[in-house]
């Protein structure tokens, strides 16, 4: 056994150079890792389904394969998915009662790639019901609580994979995002997140919520690491139509270039009433500090964006309204008891299988495409984002990159938007604006308001993934918010290492 | 008092390729229940359709045929409800941008009439599973093999009059699809079911209020169920009531139609672009490159017939409506040496038996060649049609070629003029009261007692005499008595 007692700080990138140094094993590295889970998840409830057993196998099949000496760049390196993500032989909830007893026959996409590139699956982790939620409280399983403060949301629907990077219960986690679902729980909990193009990577096996702005992507402590991990998701996949058929970059190699005279777009919009202050400053100030390092900051116009949150709030529900309409109860799925006939089954099934604000969204989604509805609803708000995307593709025309808050308040106690959906809608006014777009967006830590981390938002042009990660990663270079760490992470871990 | 009936057809047509329309499951008929049904097909979730390029090949040659236009961008939509064959509880089809736009049909009537039915557009769409209702005690069986096999749906204008007119079209269109090679045209499995709308109205009224009547499986069935309801809706409004819009049931075993669901109670199917299948765009030269590619089609099989073989127009039209039964005239009639005969063969001795058999053409026990081979041994008075007869009972039950058969069982005809002049001879001599009576007789009886003769030199010859010279032979004599 390793008496390293700091694996857990460490990033993905220094996991790799440490198993390709023989510091340590994987199984050391997993063991390490499954150790930390089972003394602390009880707190912060980030995995839904841990595979201790499974998670050991792959570790030491990839010690195997390592001392083979020939072996994929991920190799026995841990990591943790989404509950969304379809996982072979592993139970695949989508933080949802209605798939508690779902087992895939078949891996995502993303998952297989991760298969392939040697990584070793540490659990599934906590979201919000079918990925719908700011704040991670409509999990079947329980809300995940904010390593920072534990009163807290953890931010949603990736608060699983967030928080479970935040308390070092796994170096990097795969996310969804529809609406902020990576970028806002990053920024909560003060870890880096990445959204990237619309089809860059594949959406097989991954959970529909609306498809046509789901997608997947990194979470980690750092840019670095964001960037190894998507050379392993991105890319073409026949079976994904939408998936867009580009060459991938190695995301790593423009990590080192400069800022230097990068234009930054800063949108009006994105500093207007009901953005925190005290959030509001950190951003202004991380701003500052990428012009001191030569980059200067434009003022653009994003004029539509007063109109994302009702298009969203559109479109996604109707995709979603017909998306889970396959969750009937007659193949798989939660069915209710002793049905009377096919209607009453359909109705129970689905009134128990599913939560309080799935039904809202199917409800209001069922409503837009309603005859008479469509033309006022679905069409407008399909007219609103092209109106949005252009917007982008206007301020593209005069900046490289586009900066801003990820969310307009650090992370909220339990309870307080709960009851009131609008509220809980507005935390993803500043990220919704991305997937009607289309466009690539990721959250980097860059300061703290009474304790709680805050992130920068930055959207870049399509398929510009690795221009953010450079930018990224330059910020990262001369800050060390990324590399705080919330107390009762450390104390738990000087305990463990009190014990041995 | 006059009514006058308007009728639209929809018609389902699956489309004959190997896979289904988003997943790679086979679309053979008849596996075993859900044998044929993916992840995708059973909506797991997660899964994502891909389209099935085949499919679009498929509609494109259908657009082509019927001298539509094709789309340049055509968009899939889901059409939501729920139900336990449909397994993503929406059905994935096209409504705003179908791929195959407004086209003509002409069908030509038993008078001889022509007429032209135009088609509103056809599009691409996925079928749903079976239920199966029975087998399971109180309970209700999903196979979901057929889920996903790609159908075109094929929407005409209300430009048919009567029942005649709808069957007109709907075997024009079998004859298309099947010509085309894009349907397998296998009516008793489903591969093309009709719906049919009805309304009627007195002549120079608006249209009436009408009713679909859904799955119409037979042409027999579609005839029945639009002359039942045509009397309905006279019958209901002659009494002085209204016709109600509504979907109808047509159960052609009980020759009874009930209503299935009427307008209020319809689903609101709530379609929108399905945001896992983008726009498909097609190129000019891809339509130009399947349109140089297209199979001979009925219409031009046709004129074809009449010019290249001399058929007559009603010999053309049963022999070019089919692809495979116009393939297997013409293989038949390369080496037959007799057109007349191999048509008169094939619309008769081989389509009764195949009727018999309940067998389509291409899978005839009596290959075309075997027929051909048959054809020629007539043509060339080898065998008489008579011994033909047990020539091509002894192919269908597979003993071989004809020539084998006529070998074996020594059927060969006595073709020899000295030897049947030897039998005329020899009956006449035997019947000589007969003779005298013929003699005597008007020109009017006699060709009735000429049959008696014949049959007696048949006899005499064990059936194998040349019938042909037999008669020539034997009026010859006749004629030469005094």
């Amino acid at each position: 056994m390793t008496n390293d007692h700091t694996i857990h700080i460490k990033t993905i990138a220094s996991i790799i150079s440490g198993l390709n140094s023989r510091e340590f094993s994987s199984v050391e590295v997993t063991q390490y890792y499954l150790n930390r889970i089972q003394q602390l998840d009880g707190i912060y409830n980030c995995y839904i389904t841990v595979n201790e057993e499974f998670a050991l196998a792959q570790a030491k099949a990839s010690d195997k394969q390592r001392a083979s000496g020939n072996f994929p760049l991920f190799c026995g390196v841990p990591i943790a998915h989404k509950d969304i993500f379809c996982t072979k032989g592993v139970r695949t909830s989508c933080g949802s009662k209605m798939l508690d007893n779902f087992i895939p026959p078949y891996d995502a996409t993303v998952v297989e790639k991760f298969y392939h590139s040697g990584a070793v699956v540490l659990g599934k982790t906590n979201m919000d019901e079918f990925a719908m939620g700011s704040s991670n409280e409509t999990s079947f399983y329980g809300s995940v609580k904010n390593p920072w403060d534990t009163n807290t949301v953890p931010g949603g629907s990736s608060g699983g994979s967030a928080a479970a990077i935040a308390s070092h219960l796994t170096p990097g986690a795969t996310g969804t995002d529809t609406g902020g679902s990576i970028r806002q729980p990053a920024a909560l909990c003060g870890i880096t997140g990445l959204k990237p193009t619309y089809g860059r990577v594949s959406r097989w096996g991954m959970i529909a919520f609306a498809s046509s702005l789901d997608q997947a992507g990194p979470m980690a402590r750092t840019a670095e690491d964001c960037a190894l991990m998507l050379n392993v998701m991105a890319g073409f996949d026949p079976k994904d139509s939408t998936s867009i058929n580009k060459s991938v970059p190695d995301y790593t190699l423009d990590l080192s270039h400069t800022v230097e005279g990068l234009k930054i777009g800063v949108p009006k919009e994105y500093f207007q009433k009901g953005l925190n202050p005290e959030t509001e400053k950190a951003i202004l100030e991380a701003l500052s500090q990428l012009e001191k390092q030569g980059a200067s900051l434009v003022s653009i116009d994003l004029p539509h964006t007063n109109l994302a949150v009702p298009a969203y709030y559109v479109i996604a529900p109707a995709e979603a309204s017909a998306n889970l309409s396959r969750f009937d109860g007659v193949r798989y799925g939660h069915r209710c008891e002793n049905p009377i006939d096919l209607r009453d089954m359909y109705m129970r099934s689905r009134a128990e299988g599913f939560g309080d604000e799935v039904k809202r969204r199917i409800l209001v989604g069922t409503y837009c495409l309603s005859a008479g509805y469509y033309d006022a609803y679905y069409r407008k708000a399909q007219q609103v984002r092209r109106l949005i995307k252009q917007d982008f593709v206007s301020a593209f025309e005069s900046v490289d990159v586009i900066m801003g808050p990820t969310s307009p308040t650090p992370a909220f106690e339990f309870g307080s938007k709960s009851n009131d959906p609008i509220a809980m809608y507005l935390e993803d006014i500043f990220t919704i604006a991305t997937n009607l777009a289309g466009l690539p967006g990721m959250s980097v830590p860059c300061g703290f308001v009474d304790k709680k981390p805050v992130g920068l938002q930055i959207i870049g042009n399509y398929f510009e993934e690795a221009r953010m990660l450079n930018v990224a990663h330059q910020f990262q270079c001369v800050t060390g918010w990324h590399q705080q760490i919330p107390e009762g992470v450390k104390l738990s871990s000087e305990n463990e290492e009190g014990v041995n | 008092m006059e009514w006058e009936t308007v009728i639209g057809l929809e018609v389902h047509a699956q489309l004959a390729t190997k896979s289904k329309i988003f997943s790679g499951s086979s679309t053979t008929f008849g596996a075993e229940p859900n044998i044929q049904a993916s992840a995708l097909d059973l909506a797991m979730p997660g899964t994502l359709p891909t389209p099935n390029e085949e499919a679009f090949r498929y509609a494109i040659m259908f657009g082509l045929a019927i001298g539509a236009k094709i789309a340049k961008t055509s968009v899939f939509e889901r059409k939501n409800y729920f139900y336990p064959d449909l397994p993503k509880g929406y059905q994935t089809t096209q409504l705003e941008k179908p791929i195959v736009g407004s086209g003509k049909i002409e069908i030509e009537l038993s008078s001889g009439a022509k007429k032209t039915i135009r088609i509103h557009h056809a599009h691409l769409e996925e079928d749903a599973g079976k239920s199966l209702h029975e087998d399971f005690e109180d309970m209700t069986g999903v196979d979901l093999n057929r889920a996903g096999t790609p159908l075109i749906e094929i929407v005409s204008e209300p430009d048919i009059s009567n029942a005649e007119e709808a069957i007109a079209f709907a075997k024009k269109l079998h004859s298309i699809v099947t010509s085309l090679g894009i349907c397998d045209g296998e009516m008793s499995q489903g591969s093309m079911r009709f719906d049919v709308n009805i309304s009627i109205r007195r002549p120079g009224e608006d249209l009436g209020t009408r009713t679909e009547t859904k799955n119409l499986n037979s042409f027999k069935f579609m005839e029945d169920a639009i002359s039942m309801e045509v009397e309905r809706q006279i019958y209901l409004i002659e009494d002085g009531e209204k016709i109600i819009q509504e979907t109808r049931l047509y159960n052609g075993d009980t020759k009874e139609s009930r209503s299935l669901r009427s307008k209020e109670e319809a689903n609101d199917y709530r379609y929108f672009p399905c945001p896992d299948l983008l726009p498909v765009v097609i190129e000019d030269d891809y339509i130009e490159k399947i349109r140089k590619s297209l199979p001979e089609l009925p219409d031009a099989r046709y004129h074809r017939f009449i010019q290249q073989y001399e058929l007559s127009a009603y010999d053309a039209s049963i022999l070019s409506s089919d692809r495979a039964i116009g393939q297997y005239f013409e293989t038949a009639v390369k080496t037959s040496g007799d057109i007349k005969l191999t048509v008169n063969w094939i619309l008769g001795g081989l389509s009764a038996r195949l009727n018999d058999a309940n067998l389509l053409i291409n899978l005839s026990p009596v290959k075309a060649e075997q027929l051909a081979g048959m054809i020629f041994r007539i043509h060339d008075g080898t065998i008489s049609g008579k011994m033909a007869k047990q020539v091509f009972d002894a192919m269908w039950s597979g003993d071989g070629d004809a020539d084998t058969i006529i070998k074996a069982r020594g059927l060969k005809q006595v073709s020899d003029d000295k030897a049947i002049e030897v039998l005329v001879n020899e009956v006449l001599a035997g019947n000589p009261t007969q003779v005298s009576e013929f003699c005597k007789a008007e020109e009017t009886k006699r060709s009735k007692m000429l049959g008696y003769f014949v049959g007696q030199i048949m006899k005499a010859s064990k059936g194998q005499a040349n019938p042909k010279q037999v008669n020539d032979i034997l009026l010859q004599k006749l004629n030469g008595l005094p």
